[in-house]
């Protein structure tokens, strides 16, 4: 990691820390813990859309994966450290698969956005068709649209009686969270990174020049689908249930949605999209005035239209603007300025 | 015996079922390159603006044929000049944007309607081949869908009208060069598209029930049909549509709803991991 | 840069700092008795929760204007769970944490409640869930006053049987209900000289039901047995009627009304069909009357009311009843006082709650569509939850706290 880089990350991890350790006097930590976890599964999308421009109608298949996984493992072995990691893993190594199966065949764009949107309907329906008695893991029952409930929250490592609950399992959470947000920046800032980022800029060029684009996307993908089913397996620790709604379209929307607005191709975007429109819900759940689908698709179009580029890159240029009226001279090109907004 | 022709008629049913829906977002898509996700939404309004009619009074075929597809196709043009026409050309922010339009809708028809099931009975009768009774309206369907894509060959394939429709297709630069409007010609076939997809919600409404979530079960299958069909409209649509519904009613037969449905997505996912660009990528290349 | 980005995180807590503190409810009168009732008022499900939360109100309200409860106010604290299952843990920890509730009302779908039962359970807060449901969940801190599978097929399969005959074609939404459901259906099809010659299963998304119709005509029963669910289901009975089916095959349902979809389906779609329920609005008693009366004076019109706002209207006047009957609103002197045998006259009939099971003990009417109304038949009192009877005994067990699958 650069010099510059290294400085820029840890100032952001911790004001982001300050935040969230500051954060439990204004909201209960069982809410904090949601947004959290929203946060970390924007960050998974943020990083294949925003740095690896692969758009996947289906980060829900991934997040639904690790949730299920984990909920699954869980019953079956009673102690929680196991199922974490194969919450992590199996979305990981299906997303690698999924990866190679599309990058590979040189799929791109509409096509990409298909296959991820087919293979999230394929988990919904089979999902939601598993409530007879034959859909059985080992002692856990699938149980179709009702989901899986009662399997063993997180718990300190070997002793199962131990609990992680409330405010320690918020805290738990919110150290992963940054611990992802700092292995991602070094993932992006890694020669891996830059070559990633080069292929979402100009995919031929970059296989011109030698470098295998297939086989990077397949692991930015897999790395992507991780980082959900991490999210997943949080939630579903959190939920104490996981349901088939998980996969649903509406869930993947909603991933799409907070990158959006958050703004594209930073990393802190995401996260706080997720973060204010998660809180939104909640709030907009205490409410009937207002349809909450009807705002939410009002933002999705205005900030398509009007703002394309999300909150955080805008703001960024907006105070930069400002700053630059109030010196009366800017010695930053154009051109220098869009590269370092993509750095937020 | 009679059982067959009653598998045969269901497999018809189920590809007309899939032309008619995925119509309006292949003309859509086919002409200008824009994927519509509230197309579904569209289907939907014209669903409802069927039953409304009917219920006040209208004639159903009316109702479904003509208030329909002319209030949605009204809703299109709107939708064109405020949110689409800042968006050609830039394929993902157009599924987006129109993404955010189908929550939009959803949320605007529940504040209408609620999120009761409405709907309004087929206007045709049952009746029997052997000892098997069948639904009579499946049949208007399949004639519906025959009808619908005689009509739109013969606009694209004979008209002046069609004919610089194609051309855009082709090359909207050329077309803008020779003093056609793109401008216009894309506006003309977003209505177009538009009323295609309310006549769909039309034909459709009277079979299911209807809530303002019911959009979401189209889009889909439609999007899956128009993309796995790829870039040419008549052809595309039937190729693929042919394909879907001939797999998902014989996985239905031989086992169940669920198997049928997951066999019409693995059928999708297999299709375009060979064939990346929709089956007219491949074959029958430059037909409409 | 970094300036900028300082400011923004400043500003952005600075925001979610107001919106808390903007949202934080209302002070409550101290000494106001605190009701939280989650239920899905928005989205899919809006159908049954709009109706549900209707009559939750309707119940406050009477209670609160006959000088409430132990001579306190009842305030609700209602949150929309929007179809949603992630909100229903969310609001179910508020509710338990934040808003420290004295009972909960609520919860729609099987895994709605399985989604809040163990938070409620843990915080020890008594719960209501009062909807028509699969059976088998045995807690203690749990009351259910919806009717369960086995109290309406014990008596919707017998009379179909009688009157049309023993070939029994079974269809049932795919989930927790339906499953269940169907085997119950199978069971008493049996005991009662019947047959289950097929069950076909159906996700609550499925809406075309013609390749099914063709089969159905294939096996050619005497009856269809139905346990579909939702709305996209409801096209099945409108499909069956197209294809000119309902003069040849009779059908009974064990679901269709719940949601008022006799209201929906026209008189031709609809008559004949045979149900049981705990409610309709055609019985008349002194009890339906009033309650009727009262709806229309708070609402207007009745056309919304269905059979799980009824249980929902029941089951608020089962905790008050308990509440007045331990003289206090602790939970374990409340469950106790439920415990012993109490009973409320509801617009369904008397219910009396299972001190076994925490069930509810009710009456089951047959009932049959006609002109969009559900005509009573005959009436059978005071049925027993037999299906959790058979599984779950919280009276030597009170430590149980598992959703059991009913043997049968």
């Amino acid at each position: 990691m650069a010099k510059a880089d290294l400085k820029h990350t840890a100032f952001v991890t911790v004001l982001a820390a300050v935040a969230l350790l500051i954060a439990p006097s204004f909201l209960e930590t069982y809410t904090l813990t949601i947004l959290v976890v929203y946060g970390l599964l924007a960050l998974s999308l943020g990083l294949i859309w925003g740095f690896g421009g692969i758009l996947c109608f289906g980060q829900a298949a991934f997040y639904g994966l690790g949730a299920y996984t984990y909920a699954v493992a869980a019953l079956n072995i009673g102690e929680s450290t196991i199922p974490f990691f194969l919450g992590v893993l199996m979305p990981l190594l299906f997303a690698a698969l999924l990866g190679a199966m599309m990058f590979y065949g040189r799929l791109s764009d509409v096509y990409l956005g298909v296959i991820t949107l087919v293979v999230t309907l394929i988990f919904f329906k089979f999902m939601n068709a598993t409530a007879g008695p034959e859909y059985v893991l080992g002692t856990a029952r699938l149980g179709g649209f009702n989901g899986i409930p009662g399997f063993q929250t997180l718990n300190v490592p070997g002793d199962p009686d131990a609990y992680i609950l409330g405010d320690a399992f918020y805290y738990f959470t919110a150290f992963v969270l940054l611990l992802v947000y700092v292995f991602v920046r070094w993932l992006i800032a890694s020669p891996f990174g830059r070559v990633a980022v080069g292929i979402r800029e100009n995919e031929q060029r970059i296989e011109l020049m030698g470098y295998d684009a297939r086989l990077r996307k397949t692991v930015l993908f897999a790395v992507g689908g991780g980082i959900a089913g991490l999210a997943g397996t949080l939630f579903a620790s959190w939920a104490e249930i996981v349901t088939p709604g998980l996969f649903s379209l509406s869930q993947s929307a909603e991933i799409i949605i907070w990158c959006i607005v958050g703004g594209l191709g930073t990393l802190v975007g995401p996260v706080i999209g997720a973060m204010v429109l998660g809180y939104l819900k909640f709030v907009l759940g205490q409410q009937s005035v207002i349809d909450n689908t009807l705002i939410l698709g009002l933002v999705l179009i205005l900030f398509v239209v009007l703002l394309p580029r999300g909150i955080v890159p805008s703001l960024g240029s907006a105070f930069r603007s400002f700053q630059g009226a109030i010196r009366r001279r800017s010695r930053k090109t154009p051109r220098r300025r869009r590269r370092r907004q993509a750095d937020v | 015996m009679d059982l067959a022709t009653v598998i045969i008629v269901e497999i018809l049913y189920s590809i007309a079922v899939l032309v008619l829906i995925s119509a309006g977002l292949a003309v859509v898509f086919g002409m200008m390159r824009v994927i519509n996700l509230a197309h579904g939404e569209f289907m939907m309004i014209g669903g409802y603006a069927t039953i409304v009619a009917v219920n006040s009074g209208i004639n159903i075929y009316v109702s479904m044929l003509l208030v329909a597809p002319l209030v949605v196709g009204l809703l299109g043009l709107l939708v064109e000049r405020l949110i689409i026409r800042h968006l050609y050309g830039r394929l993902v922010d157009t599924m987006l944007a129109t993404w955010g339009l189908s929550l939009f809708l959803v949320g605007v028809a529940t504040m209408i309607f609620g999120n009761t099931t409405t709907g309004i009975s087929p206007p045709i009768a049952g009746f029997s081949i052997g000892a098997y009774q069948v639904n009579g309206y499946n049949f208007f369907i399949i004639v519906a869908a025959l009808v619908l894509l005689a009509a739109l060959y013969a606009v694209l394939s004979g008209t002046r009208a069609g004919l610089v429709a194609r051309g855009t297709m082709q090359r909207a630069d050329m077309a803008s060069a020779l003093g056609y409007n793109p401008n216009t010609i894309y506006m003309v076939t977003f209505f177009c598209g538009s009323a295609l997809s309310g006549l769909a919600g039309g034909i459709l409404a009277p079979l299911v029930g209807l809530v303002p979530s019911t959009g979401g079960t189209y889009i889909a299958k439609a999007f899956i049909t128009v993309i796995s069909g790829g870039s040419s409209i008549i052809v595309g649509v039937l190729s693929s549509a042919t394909l879907f519904g001939l797999v998902s009613q014989v996985f239905t037969f031989a086992v169940s709803p669920v198997v049928g449905d997951v066999a019409l997505l693995v059928a999708a996912v297999i299709l375009l991991r060979l064939l990346p660009q929709g089956i007219t990528g491949r074959f029958f290349k430059g037909r409409m | 840069m970094k300036i900028q980005r300082r400011q923004f995180l400043a500003g952005s807590v600075a925001l979610a700092a107001g919106g808390v503190l903007s949202t934080v409810p209302g002070a409550f009168a101290a000494n106001d008795v605190k009701l939280g009732s989650v239920l899905d008022t928005s989205g899919i499900f809006d159908a049954y929760g709009k109706p549900m939360d209707m009559a939750m109100r309707l119940a406050v309200d009477e209670i609160n204007a006959a000088g409430g409860l132990l001579g306190r106010q009842i305030d609700i604290t209602a949150y929309d769970t929007q179809s949603e299952m992630a909100l229903y843990t969310q609001y179910g920890q508020q509710l338990a944490r934040r808003d420290k509730v004295d009972v909960v009302h609520g919860g729609i779908l099987s895994a709605s409640r399985e989604a809040i039962r163990q938070t409620l359970r843990k915080s020890k807060v008594l719960y209501f869930y009062n909807v028509l449901y699969e059976g088998g969940v045995c807690d203690r801190n749990i009351f259910i006053t919806g009717v369960t599978p086995a109290q309406q097929v014990e008596i919707v399969v017998p009379a179909a049987i009688k009157k049309w005959g023993p070939k029994i074609y079974i269809l049932a939404a795919d989930y927790n209900y339906g499953q269940i459901t169907a085997r119950w259906v199978q069971k008493y099809a049996l005991e009662n000289g019947g047959e289950a010659i097929a069950t076909d299963f159906f996700p609550l998304d499925v809406a075309d039901f013609g390749s099914t119709i063709a089969k159905i005509q294939a096996a050619s029963p005497d009856i269809v047995v139905s346990a579909l669910v939702g709305g996209a289901h409801l096209s099945f009975y409108r499909q069956w009627a197209a294809a000119g089916m309902k003069s040849k095959i009779p059908m009974a349902s064990t679901t269709l009304g719940v949601g008022n979809e006799h209201k929906v389906l026209t008189a031709e779609e609809g008559d004949g069909i045979l149900v049981a329920y705990n409610y309709s609005s055609e019985i008349e008693s002194a009890a339906n009357q009033s309650f009727l009366s009262g709806w229309t004076g708070k609402y207007g019109d009745t056309k919304l009311i269905h059979e799980i706002a009824v249980s929902n209207y029941q089951g608020v006047h089962v905790w008050a009843e308990g509440v007045r009957k331990a003289g206090s609103m602790d939970r374990d002197a409340v469950v106790s006082a439920l415990e012993d045998g109490i009973s409320i006259n509801g617009p369904g009939g008397v219910v009396s709650i299972d001190p076994k099971t925490h069930h509810a003990v009710l009456d089951v009417h047959l009932m049959e569509f006609s002109g969009q109304k559900m005509k009573v038949l005959e009436s059978f009192k005071q049925r027993q939850p037999i299906d959790t009877q058979g599984v779950c005994d919280l009276v030597a067990n009170p430590d149980d706290n598992t959703q059991y699958e009913v043997k049968i």
